[in-house]
C-alpha cells in the first residue's frame, strides 16, 4: 500500500495516499471543492481556476527538517496566492481551507468570469437540471451581471461534430474535458482546440466527424450543456426522468447502465426509455460506455415489436391465446422426441437459457448456441473468476489478446486493456491484420489466416516474447473471432487454453480466459452446457426446432432453406423478424428493458438488470413462456419468479453456487464518488446502487481437474485462381437486428461491405465505393468495395451480420 | 566600453567564424568541454551572479543546479521568442552576433549534460533562424558540434525551430508544448522544466540574452563579470528603449545605470522636449512608473531598485511615455494586445482580457461611466493571484497601476 499522508481541510482530518489531489481528498470526507475542468479520472491541468482555494503548509526547519512548533502545533505559512485544488498533491500536515472569504472571492471571481459569456439559457438547455455550472450559479452566483449584455459572445449554438454529439459554442467553457477525455481515455484524439483566447472553440477534424466509439461520454462529462447527444437533445428535462439499473445487451463487456425513462406523449402516452447512462462499476466499465451500448437500445422500442402470441392458419400468421399457441408447440416437441431442437441466442437472460437448456434435458432434445464461435466450454474451465478485474492489472501482468479487433467488437475491454498496458501491463496483440490496440502493445504478432493455433502455441516456447508471457504473475488472454469460424475459434480456445493451463495461469484472480463473444450472455449459455453446432443447417432440417432470440433466416440463406425443410418452427423473439414470418408459431417475448433477469459477461460476472418501463402488449419474459410450453410437455420448470430461476440454477451448477439475487444486487464503496448532487465532479453518470454484481469461479479455481481438449487445426479453405480468402470479421455497428433499428446509427452502419487491399482491387480491376457482386460457398450478393492497405493482398473482409453469410474463412469470388 | 553582448558593434565581422574565433570565440567552450566538470562550469556561472534575462531575473546558475540528474536525456532551450512589445534585443544578437548566443547554448548544454539543444524562435524570425541554420552548419563543419566534440565522449547538436504566431509560447511551458508539436499553452507550474520539461525530461530554458552572456563569463571568470552592475543584478544587460524618445534602440549597459542616463544620454531625450509622464520598464507587460518627481528618473536601473519605485524591470525594455500620451489610450492598447494573445487555457485570463478590453474600449471611446473605470479596476484585481500563467498576470500591470496612479486621464475620458 502506498505511504498515507494526513492533513487538514476545513478543519477536518483527512487520511489518503500519497499523491492524492487536495480536490479528491476534500471529496473524499464530503468536503466539495467545485470544480470544472478537473476530473478524476484526468490529468490534471488547472486551467478552470474553479477550485481556488487557501493552501498552507507547515513550515520546516532547513537544518532538522523537522516541523517548526507553534503553540504546540506545527506553524503554517499560507501562499501569499490562492491556489488551485485540483493540481497540488496532499502533503503531511498541509492545511486547506476551501470556504475562507479569500478562497471564497477566488470563486466566485472565477463563476462570474465563466458567466461572462456564458448564454445562460439553462430553461432550453439539456443539460438544465444537472448541470454544475447551473448549481453553482444558483447558490454562488452574483443576482445581476456586471457585465454588459450587448458584449456577449454570441456563437453558434447547433454545430454538430458529428452525427451523435453537438456542440453548442456559447455553452462551451473551455474546460477540455472532452478534449482530454479523448485523448487521455479513449486514444481517439479527434476533436481538439481551435483558434485562441475567447475565439477558442471545440473542433472536429476527424471524417466522419467525431470518429469514436465513445463520443458520448464526452456529453455526460461536460460540464455544461455545450455537448448532446443527437439522441437525447431536445427530448426530456432531467428532472422528469425516471432512472433503472441495467445491464448493456450489446456485447459481452456487460456495461452497468441505467435507463432513463419518462412518460411520453410522442409515443401515445407510453413510458419510454428517453436514454442509456453509464452507471459506475469500477470492475466492469469505470463510468463510461460506447457509443453503441448508448444509442443502439431503440430496437426495443421498435414499431416491429411483437405484442401477440402467433399461430399459423391456413397459411398465415393470426393471432392466438398464449395457450392455444404454447400448446400448439408443445405438442410437436413432445412428438418430435430426439428431433426436438432448440436454438437460442446469448441476447437471453441465464434464466431464459437455463429453462431452456432444463427443457432440453428433459425431452430428449438437443440445445445450440446460435453462435458464430466456439470454445465456451473451455471459459467455464479455465475461464477468469473471482477477483480478476482489468483496473488491478499492469506490471507483472500479460494480457493476450488474439484473433480478436476489440475496438469494435468489445469497446470497453479496448479501454480497459489499453489503460492496463499503460499501467506497464505486457500486452501481446495477435491477429492476421492491423488492429487499433496494435500501437499500446509490448509485442505484435502478425500471423496468416489459418496459423492462429501455431501463433498461439508458439508463446509456451522460448523467445522473447515467449519469455515476456511465461515470466509474468498473471496472463489473461482474450481471444476473438476475427477471420475465424466455429471450428477456427474453438482451436484457438483450445490452444489458448492449454498454453494457460500448462503454465500456471489459472484458478487465480486476474488469470486465464476470455472469450470475445458477439453477444451479451453467450458465456452464460456456455455455463449452462450450451453447445454451437458448425453444420447448424444439418442440425435443423426436418426437426421441430425452437429458435429464441435468433434471427437465422436474415442471417444465412442456407439457414432459411433448412428451417423451411422443418418439420416445425416456434420463434420467440421481440420483435418480428425474417425467421418469425416462417414460423408455425411465435411467441412475443418481452425485451431487457422491460423486464428482470442477470447476464453473465464475458468476464464471468452475473449481473442484474431491472424492469425500466411497462410490457409491450402481452409479451411474456423468455423463461417464463419456455416454462408454460414446458409444462404442456409434462416438464414443470419455474415460471413465475425469475428469482426463484436463478435460486434454482445457483443450485444445480458449481459455478453459480451461493449466488442469490441480494447478493447480486451488493455495491462496494467506489472511487471515483460520483452522482452525487455536486455533478461538476464526475459527471452525469450514474451511481452505483442496484449491484455490481458476482464473478463466477472457474472450475480450475475450485480445485477440479482440468483437461484440456486435443488443439485441432483448421484445415483453411484455400482459394483457387481469381479468388481471395474471405474472412468473417466483426464490424461494431452492423446491420444486426438489435442494432439497425437505431435510426441515428445508420451513418456509421452503412451497406453491406468487402475490404479489399488497393493491390487486390486494382487485379480485380475494382474501385473503392464501387458495387461488386461476391460470391461464396453457394452464397451470392451485392457489396460496396472499401480498401484498407493494412490488409493482406489476398484476402478479402467481410463484416459478419452486414448483409452477406459468412461463417468461416472460405474462398471467394468478387466481381 | 567595449560591448559583452553587442560585440559587432565593436568587431563588425564577428558573425564569421574566423573572426569569431580569432577574437578568442569558442575557447571557452572547448576550454569547459575538454578541461571542466559540468557542475564546474555551472558554479562558474553561478558565481557570477548571472540572472535569467527573460524578466524574472531568476539565478542562471541555480536554475542549471536544479536539473534532475536522475532522470535523463536533458534538454537545453533557447527562448528566442521574443515578443513582448518592446523588446528587440535577442533579435539583434541572433542577426549579428550568432556565434556568442551559439556558444552560450553549448556551454549551457555541457554544464547540464544535454546532447540536443533547441532554439525556439518566433515565427517571424524566420531568417534569423535560417540565418542561424548555417552558422550551426559551420560549427559542425568545424567540429564544434557533434558527435565526440574535442575528441571527448561529449556530443551536441542545436536545432533551430519556429513558432506559429502566438505570444504565449515565450512562456516557457507553453514554449515547451508548442516545441512538442502540440497547442502552445502553458503547463501548470510545479513541476518546473528542470525536473519536468521537454516530452517530460529535464530541461533548462534560458532566454537568448542570459545564454550569450556565458561564453565571456567562462573566458574571464565570474569576478570580472560581478564587477559590472550592481550586488544586487550583476554584469550587464541590453535595455530596449522605445517609446517617445528620440532615438530608440538597444543600448547595452551596466545594471545600476539610471534612467536618466539611458533616456536623456543615450535616447536623445524625449520627443519634442516634452516631459517623462510614465515609464513602462517591461514592456506591455508593465506596471506604469509613475514620473511625477524628477527623482524618480534617477533611480538606477537594477531588479530591486527599479522595486522600490512601483515597477519590476522585468526584460528591461523601457517604453517612455510622455505628457502627450492618455493613460487610458495607453491600456486600451495593451490590453487589446493581451486579449489577442490570451490562449484561452484558463478561464481568468480568456474571460477577463477579454471583459477588460470591452471596458478600455468604451472608456477610450468615451462611452463609459465612472463605475466603468471602477469596474475595469475591479476586474483587474479579481484576475490578479489566479491566472494559470503570467501572461494573465501580467495582463493586470498596467491597468491597476494605470488607474490608481492616473486616475485623472481616465475620469478626464469619461467626461468627454
Amino acid at each position: 500500500m502506498s505511504k498515507q499522508v494526513t492533513l487538514t481541510i476545513d478543519g477536518k482530518q483527512v487520511t489518503v495516499p500519497e499523491g492524492t489531489l487536495v480536490a479528491d481528498a476534500a471529496k473524499t470526507v464530503g468536503i466539495d471543492i467545485p470544480v470544472f475542468c478537473h476530473h478524476p479520472k484526468l490529468e490534471p491541468v488547472g486551467m478552470c481556476r474553479m477550485c481556488l482555494v487557501e493552501i498552507g503548509r507547515p513550515i520546516r526547519d532547513r537544518a532538522t527538517g523537522q516541523f517548526v512548533m507553534e503553540n504546540g502545533a506545527p506553524k503554517i505559512q499560507f501562499m501569499p496566492k490562492l491556489e488551485t485544488a485540483c493540481t497540488n498533491k496532499v502533503e503531511d500536515g498541509m492545511v486547506v481551507l476551501t470556504q475562507s472569504a479569500k478562497a471564497t472571492e477566488g470563486q466566485k471571481g472565477t463563476l462570474e468570469f465563466l458567466l461572462t459569456s456564458h448564454p445562460l439559457d439553462c430553461p432550453i438547455c439539456d443539460k438544465g437540471g444537472e448541470c454544475p455550472l447551473q448549481n453553482l450559479t444558483m447558490a454562488h452566483g452574483p443576482g445581476k451581471s456586471r457585465f454588459l449584455y450587448d458584449e456577449k459572445m454570441h456563437l453558434a449554438k447547433m454545430v454538430p461534430l458529428g452525427e451523435l454529439i453537438w456542440l453548442d459554442q456559447e455553452r462551451c467553457i473551455q474546460c477540455a474535458r472532452c478534449i482530454r477525455f479523448q485523448s487521455e481515455i479513449a486514444g481517439d484524439s479527434v476533436i481538439g482546440f481551435d483558434e485562441r483566447g475567447r475565439s477558442t472553440q471545440i473542433v472536429s477534424f476527424s471524417d466522419p466527424g467525431f470518429d469514436s466509439v465513445f463520443s458520448g461520454n464526452t456529453s455526460d462529462i461536460c460540464p455544461v450543456g455545450a455537448l448532446t447527444t443527437a439522441d437525447f437533445r431536445f427530448g426530456a428535462r432531467p428532472w422528469e426522468l425516471d432512472a433503472q439499473a441495467s445491464i448493456c445487451t450489446q456485447c459481452p463487456v456487460g456495461c452497468n447502465t441505467t435507463l432513463n425513462t419518462r412518460r411520453e406523449a410522442k409515443a401515445g402516452g407510453k413510458i419510454v426509455v428517453k436514454r442509456v447512462m453509464p452507471r459506475q462499476n469500477e470492475e466492469v466499465n469505470e463510468i463510461w460506455i460506447c457509443d453503441k451500448g448508448r444509442f443502439a437500445y431503440h430496437y426495443t422500442e421498435g414499431k416491429t415489436r411483437l405484442a401477440r402470441p402467433q399461430v399459423r392458419k391456413d397459411g398465415k400468421l393470426t393471432r392466438a391465446s398464449w395457450d392455444a399457441a404454447t400448446k400448439l408447440a408443445a405438442e410437436h416437441f413432445q412428438k418430435a422426441k430426439k428431433n426436438f431442437v432448440i436454438l437460442a441466442s446469448g441476447r437471453l437472460s441465464n434464466e431464459d437459457l437455463f429453462n431452456l437448456k432444463t427443457l432440453s434435458e428433459h425431452s430428449e432434445g438437443r440445445a445450440y448456441l446460435y453462435s458464430h464461435m466456439g470454445g465456451g466450454e473451455l471459459t467455464s474451465l479455465v475461464g477468469v473468476g473471482e477477483g480478476t478485474n482489468f483496473a488491478k492489472m499492469g506490471a507483472g501482468t500479460t494480457i493476450v489478446v488474439v484473433a480478436s479487433n476489440l475496438y469494435e467488437e468489445a469497446p470497453i475491454w479496448y479501454l480497459r486493456v489499453k489503460q492496463a498496458a499503460e499501467r506497464g501491463a505486457n500486452l501481446i496483440v495477435m491477429n492476421a491484420r492491423e488492429t487499433k490496440l496494435d500501437r499500446y502493445a509490448s509485442f505484435v504478432v502478425r500471423y496468416v489466416y489459418g496459423d492462429e493455433v501455431k501463433a498461439v502455441s508458439d508463446l509456451g516456447k522460448k523467445s522473447k516474447i515467449g519469455d515476456s508471457f511465461l515470466k509474468s504473475e498473471n496472463a489473461v488472454i482474450l481471444y476473438g473471432s476475427d477471420g475465424l469460424g466455429v471450428s477456427g475459434s474453438s482451436a484457438v480456445a483450445s490452444a489458448c487454453a492449454k498454453l494457460l493451463n500448462d503454465n500456471g495461469f489459472v484458478g487465480k484472480p486476474n488469470n486465464g480466459l476470455i472469450g470475445v463473444w458477439s453477444r451479451a450472455n453467450d458465456q452464460g449459455a456456455w455455463e449452462m452446457g450450451f453447445e454451437v453446432e458448425e453444420d447448424l443447417a444439418k442440425a435443423l432440417k426436418g426437426k421441430a426446432v425452437y429458435i429464441v432470440g435468433a434471427d437465422p433466416v436474415a442471417d444465412d440463406p442456407k439457414l432459411a432453406a433448412a428451417l423451411k425443410g422443418a418439420e416445425f418452427v416456434a420463434v420467440q423473439d421481440v420483435m418480428e423478424t425474417a425467421t418469425t414470418e416462417i414460423a408455425d408459431v411465435v411467441f412475443p417475448a418481452q425485451a431487457f428493458t422491460e423486464r428482470e433477469g442477470t447476464l453473465t459477461s464475458g468476464e464471468r460476472r452475473v449481473q442484474r438488470f431491472y424492469p425500466a418501463v411497462p410490457v409491450t402488449g402481452e409479451a411474456k419474459a423468455d423463461f417464463s413462456i419456455t416454462s408454460q410450453i414446458a409444462r404442456q410437455m409434462g416438464v414443470v420448470l419455474e415460471g413465475t419468479s425469475v428469482s426463484a430461476v436463478f435460486d434454482i440454477l445457483a443450485d444445480s451448477l458449481k459455478s453459480f453456487e451461493g449466488l442469490n439475487y441480494a447478493r447480486l444486487a451488493e455495491v462496494r464503496p467506489q472511487w471515483p464518488i460520483v452522482g452525487r448532487s455536486d455533478l461538476y465532479y464526475g459527471g452525469t453518470t450514474y451511481e452505483n446502487t442496484q449491484g455490481m454484481g458476482v464473478q463466477l469461479s472457474a472450475a480450475a479455481m475450485r480445485g477440479e481437474t482440468v483437461s484440456i481438449p486435443k488443439v485441432e487445426n483448421e484445415a483453411v479453405a484455400r482459394p483457387k485462381e481469381n479468388e481471395l480468402l474471405a474472412v468473417p470479421v466483426t464490424k461494431l455497428y452492423d446491420r444486426g437486428t438489435t442494432v439497425l433499428p437505431a435510426e441515428l446509427l445508420h451513418e456509421r452502419i452503412g451497406d453491406a461491405s468487402v475490404i479489399l487491399h488497393p493491390e487486390a482491387a486494382r487485379n480485380l480491376g475494382v474501385e473503392a465505393g464501387q458495387t461488386v457482386n461476391v460470391s461464396f460457398n453457394g452464397v451470392s450478393g451485392d457489396a460496396v468495395v472499401k480498401l484498407d492497405d493494412t490488409i493482406s493482398v489476398g484476402v478479402a473482409l467481410i463484416p459478419r451480420s452486414m448483409g452477406l453469410a459468412i461463417r468461416e474463412p472460405v474462398a471467394v469470388k468478387v466481381k | 566600453m567595449a560591448h559583452v553582448l553587442l560585440r559587432h558593434r565593436d568587431i563588425p565581422d564577428i558573425n564569421k567564424l574566423e573572426v569569431y574565433k580569432k577574437n578568442g570565440g569558442l575557447e571557452a567552450f572547448e576550454n569547459a568541454v575538454t578541461k571542466m566538470k559540468p557542475n564546474e562550469v555551472t558554479d562558474v556561472v553561478k558565481n557570477s551572479g548571472l540572472r535569467g534575462r527573460g524578466g524574472a531575473g531568476f539565478p542562471t546558475g541555480m536554475k542549471w543546479a536544479f536539473i534532475d540528474s536522475k532522470n535523463w536525456p536533458h534538454y537545453v532551450v533557447a527562448n528566442a521568442d521574443e515578443s513582448e512589445p518592446g523588446t528587440f534585443k535577442d533579435r539583434e544578437i541572433m542577426e549579428n552576433n550568432p556565434f556568442q548566443f551559439l556558444e552560450g547554448v553549448a556551454i549551457a548544454s555541457y554544464a547540464v549534460g544535454a546532447n540536443a539543444a533547441y532554439v525556439y524562435l518566433r515565427g517571424e524570425f524566420w531568417q534569423a533562424a535560417a540565418f542561424l541554420d548555417e552558422k550551426i552548419a559551420e560549427m559542425e563543419e568545424a567540429g564544434y558540434l557533434g558527435r565526440n566534440l574535442f575528441g571527448t565522449e561529449y556530443s551536441l547538436k542545436i536545432y533551430t525551430h519556429l513558432g506559429a504566431g502566438a505570444y504565449i509560447c515565450g512562456e516557457e511551458t507553453a514554449m515547451l508544448e508548442s516545441l512538442e508539436g502540440k497547442r502552445g499553452q502553458p503547463r501548470v507550474r510545479p513541476p518546473f522544466p528542470p525536473s519536468y520539461g521537454l516530452y517530460g525530461k529535464p530541461t533548462i530554458v534560458n532566454n537568448v540574452e542570459t545564454l550569450t552572456n556565458v561564453p565571456l563569463i567562462l573566458a574571464n571568470g565570474a569576478d570580472w563579470y560581478k564587477g559590472m552592475g550592481t550586488t544586487d543584478s550583476a554584469g550587464v544587460k541590453i535595455f530596449s528603449l522605445s517609446g517617445r524618445v528620440r532615438k530608440p534602440g538597444n543600448y547595452e549597459l551596466p545594471f545600476g545605470t539610471t534612467f536618466r542616463e539611458l533616456i536623456y544620454t543615450h535616447g536623445g531625450g524625449v520627443q519634442d522636449s516634452h516631459k517623462v509622464k510614465a515609464i513602462m520598464p517591461a514592456g506591455a507587460s508593465s506596471s506604469l512608473i509613475l514620473v511625477d518627481d524628477d527623482k524618480i528618473l534617477d533611480t538606477p536601473m537594477d531588479y530591486a531598485s527599479v522595486r522600490t519605485i512601483g515597477g519590476d524591470l522585468g526584460s528591461a525594455s523601457v517604453i517612455v511615455v510622455d505628457e502627450t500620451v492618455s493613460i487610458d489610450w495607453l491600456i486600451n492598447k495593451t490590453i487589446h494586445f493581451f486579449r489577442h494573445e490570451s490562449c484561452g487555457k484558463c478561464t481568468t485570463c480568456r474571460e477577463g482580457t477579454y471583459w477588460m478590453s470591452h471596458l478600455t474600449e468604451r472608456i477610450h471611446e468615451g462611452h463609459a461611466k465612472t463605475e466603468d473605470v471602477d469596474l475595469l479596476l475591479n476586474v483587474a484585481k479579481q484576475m490578479q493571484g489566479k491566472c494559470l500563467c503570467a501572461l494573465g498576470e501580467f495582463s493586470t500591470m498596467a491597468v491597476v497601476t494605470g488607474i490608481e496612479r492616473f486616475r485623472k486621464d481616465f475620469d478626464k475620458a469619461v467626461k468627454a
